[in-house]
């Protein structure tokens, strides 16, 4: 990383929650630096860094990745899900209203990246077990809630869509 | 001071609207310290020391400021040196010099991860990588890594100026910062009128609050000489204070914005970064921004002290305790403080023993200086005193839940400090274990060749601090109300205030609108920390809503030109008592008010609250070949008094429940005998996660 002004830029073309966007990205950085530094959006956030709490789970053509682990040159022609594109116009995911009913966050830092993988475990297993959800979501830290009431708000929210 | 006890019925308090700030934390909108962006802000780096116990012969930075893009450097010199002046705010206490010199090194580092050197540069690569720049001659001494032997006579002596307080005395070249003595009764006499004496030490290691968001501080340092800080904290009002005396200016120089928090436990009320982005900032002339990686929060900031506890406790044949000793060596850190006087009151506190003595050590070591973690000092001597009674129990054959009950601490039991308990609801959380399913059920005894199932009980307790608050009450003119505050909200305090104000007006909770503020905009406002906030600033809120409708009602005779006398507020509507025609809805009345806007506000300082106690109950399965253990039932019982919003009562105890159990099994700082963390990582520190053996 010595000389980083001296390394060349890679510019990409992807999609960042729907938009189609050029980038232009140092080739050091990973996703999550991208997403908040470069594209500007916070919503995805840093706990480790290395890979272990999930708090900056986002989709990459709908698989869960940690942001940290990847490049962001590594989007290049693909699409990104943040917890940015969650909500429509018409209102919140049924998932973001689960959690808000269900008291499923405290301080809320973690809350980005359970609502993300749990959007795409609905999105491929629409009515998982309590099992299931465990298990999908065991990569995801959380400190303070003690993941029971995330595990109920999923289940409500997967009732619900 | 006026009381609700009286009053049985709500009509917002017990129920569980959306909390205020949920919306932005389920969208991402929530701005986090880290996501802090403002014109020209540069990042940087901060140099931490690799020996966990060195002085610190030499600082060159020549290297590091010759590179491209690095703006600014510093190192402790750049911070005016504070004399041994002690501070007092809640939860926090220690010297100045001490508070500063943890902040940044001195002359000689105390723990690995100490900061020693930051820099600013124009961005996070160019910080990192020019932080290695820096070089730094450290003569290496060697580290004492646990109580024993930092209390061992031969010990090398980590705070060599230090002046220790010995019962009174004062003691120099010692690493026990502090040691206190309370006695209560005979306790010599209680024990030789015992039939039964047991005595048990547990060993406890340094476990981390775990917060999922690593420390932060933003600052820009103006030409007035005036600081602005955004920072993650637990206490904007303990930020401002720490800063400017780090800094060396009055308290008013220091403007701090809490962002939103994202865990604490207690680890966010020291300060780490704040005087280093300030100082940056200076230097640059740019705003500065410095975010701790996950091993500089594990290696530098507020673990939980380990430490020994022993404990030894004298009963009769009915099983009555007669007398109670402890020992209680905490490991402090590099810096005094280990929550002695704290564990001291909690150790004996369930029980009414009328003669007890207390011994509490403040233990330096070479780890970071420790922090509070949820009621700091009393899961560390909980886990001796509710062990002890467990193998007494065991030993005679006793009823664990009876023997609780039988020596039960309640209104007017002598604590061992001094004062008697005001009512207290121990005793009820007791038979309500016994009432419980958990309780009254049978252990599986259907299980698996090399597996055990046992079930354990335990008490604890937490004594509630009260302190300072501040809240503003506004009328906004469509009749809702807007609520200021200075308590930083960590887990849903923005709904339990809100929620405590609506009641008093008779309004929705979505009508009072609140807002956390900074430091120049409320008044004085201690942590959200030691089980306060719920309590202090939601009376303050309490108070301020009486105000209000007071203001209100004044304001409504002024209108209608009738005596004050005359006029019911009453569920947000106003009337008259004798003028049926007379009536109108807050909204109307807020519209069109007379003399200027509706405002009221109020403070609060109080005394602590009778103490907060809970009884869980805890059935393990236990690999009797690989000693894997399986928490496969747990039921909390906890005297909460009356929850404001239930769902986020729950949540704490299931929290602080899951806290537990990791506490228990999992998570330990694993040190070299160099010092040195070795599982400063979430692989290797497990927090607990989402995977449980059953679905109790």
């Amino acid at each position: 990383m010595a000389n980083s002004k001296k390394v060349k830029k890679i510019q990409i073309t992807t999609t960042i929650n729907g938009q189609e966007m050029e980038l232009l990205i140092p080739p050091y950085i990973s996703l999550l630096e991208t997403l908040r530094e470069i594209v500007g959006i916070t919503g995805t956030k840093e706990g480790c860094n290395d890979g272990n709490c999930g708090a900056c789970t986002v989709t990459i053509d709908r698989r869960i990745v940690d942001s940290c682990l990847v490049l962001g040159a590594e989007i290049d022609g693909k699409n990104v899900e943040t917890i940015e594109g969650m909500a429509t116009p018409e209102g919140l995911h049924p998932l973001q209203q689960a959690f808000l009913e269900e008291a499923a966050l405290q301080c809320g830092i973690c809350t980005p990246g359970f609502l993300v993988a749990s959007k795409n475990l609905l999105d491929k297993e629409p009515n998982p077990s309590e099992g299931r959800i465990r298990h999908w979501l065991a990569g995801n830290l959380c400190r303070c809630t003690g993941y029971d009431k995330i595990v109920k708000a999923v289940q409500k929210a997967s009732e619900n869509s | 001071m006026v009381s609700t006890s009286d009053k049985k019925e709500y009509k917002v308090i017990g129920t569980r609207p959306i909390r205020h700030d949920g919306y932005d934390k389920v969208t991402g909108r929530a701005q986090y310290g880290a996501d802090i962006k403002l014109p020209g802000l540069v990042l940087g780096a901060v140099l931490r020391s690799p020996h966990a116990h060195a002085i610190i012969k030499n600082i060159d930075t020549s290297e590091a400021e010759k590179i491209p893009g690095v703006l600014a450097v510093m190192t402790s010199d750049d911070l005016p040196r504070l004399d041994d002046v002690q501070r007092a705010s809640s939860e926090e206490s220690g010297s100045e010099k001490h508070l500063s010199e943890n902040v940044l090194a001195y002359k000689k580092v105390m723990y690995k991860g100490h900061a020693v050197a930051a820099l600013a540069a124009i961005d996070q690569n160019t910080a990192e990588e020019a932080i290695k720049k820096i070089k730094v001659d450290y003569e290496i001494l060697e580290p004492v890594i646990n109580v024993d032997q930092a209390m061992h006579k031969d010990a090398p002596i980590i705070l060599e100026d230090f002046e220790a307080d010995h019962l009174g005395k004062k003691v120099l070249n010692t690493n026990v910062a502090l040691h206190e003595r309370y006695d209560f009764g005979d306790v010599e006499k209680g024990f030789s009128n015992s039939d039964f004496v047991l005595e048990k030490e547990v060993n406890m290691q340094t476990v981390h609050q775990g917060y999922i968001e690593p420390h932060n501080a933003t600052a820009i340092w103006d030409e007035e000489n005036r600081v602005k800080i955004w920072t993650s904290t637990q206490g904007s009002f303990v930020v401002r204070d720490s800063v400017s005396k780090v800094l060396g200016l009055d308290v008013s120089r220091v403007r701090v914005t809490p962002m939103e928090i994202g865990g604490g436990f207690g680890g966010k009320i020291p300060i780490y970064l704040e005087p280093l982005a300030a100082i940056l900032s200076k230097k640059s002339r740019r705003p500065v921004k410095l975010v701790m990686t996950r091993t500089d929060v594990f290696e530098a900031t507020g673990p939980a002290p380990g430490g020994k506890v022993k404990v030894k406790l004298g009963v009769d044949s009915s099983g009555k305790m007669l007398a109670a000793k402890a020992v209680i060596k905490l490991e402090a850190g590099g810096f005094p403080e280990a929550f002695i006087e704290a564990a001291s009151k909690c150790v004996f506190s369930c029980y009414d023993i009328p003669s007890t003595r207390i011994d509490g050590y403040d233990v330096i070591v070479n780890k970071p200086s420790s922090a509070p973690y949820r009621a700091p000092g009393s899961p560390q001597v909980a886990f001796a005193i509710e062990t002890l009674v467990d193998e007494i129990c065991s030993e005679k054959g006793w009823n664990p839940l009876e023997f609780r009950i039988k020596n039960v601490a309640r209104k007017g039991t002598r604590t061992a400090l001094g004062p008697l308990y005001t009512r207290i609801g121990l005793e009820e959380c007791l038979k309500a274990a016994k009432k419980s399913d958990h309780w009254k059920s049978k252990l599986d005894d259907n299980l698996s060749p090399g597996k055990k199932r046992g079930r354990g009980i335990a008490s604890g307790y937490w004594f509630n601090i009260g302190f300072k608050s501040h809240v503003n009450l506004a009328l906004n003119t469509d009749g809702t109300v807007a609520l200021t505050e200075g308590s930083t909200d960590i887990g849903g305090t923005r709904a339990s205030i809100s929620m405590q104000a609506a009641e008093v007006l008779g309004i929705p909770a979505e009508d009072v609108r609140p807002t956390v503020v900074d430091t120049d905009s409320i008044g004085y406002t201690d942590v959200t920390g030691g089980s306060r906030t719920c309590y202090a600033t939601g009376y303050a809120a309490y108070l301020a809503s009486q105000k209000l409708i007071q203001e209100i009602e004044e304001k409504a005779a002024l209108k209608w030109d009738i005596d004050v006398e005359e006029v019911i507020y009453e569920n947000g509507i106003i009337k008259s008592k004798s003028d049926s025609e007379l009536k109108m809805t807050l909204k109307e009345f807020a519209d069109d008010s007379p003399g200027g806007p509706i405002t009221a506000n109020a403070s609060v300082d109080l005394e602590e609250a009778g103490g907060g106690f809970g009884v869980h109950i805890a059935d393990v399965e236990i690999d009797e070949s690989t000693g894997k253990t399986d928490v496969v039932r747990y039921t909390a019982i906890q005297d909460c008094g009356k929850a404001i919003h239930p769902s986020y009562v729950e949540g704490q105890l299931q929290g602080g429940a899951t806290q537990g159990i990791g506490w228990a099994l999992n998570e330990e700082y694993y040190m070299s005998r160099d010092g040195i963390m070795e599982n400063s990582s979430y692989l290797d520190y497990r927090n607990a996660y989402f995977l449980r053996p059953s679905d109790d």
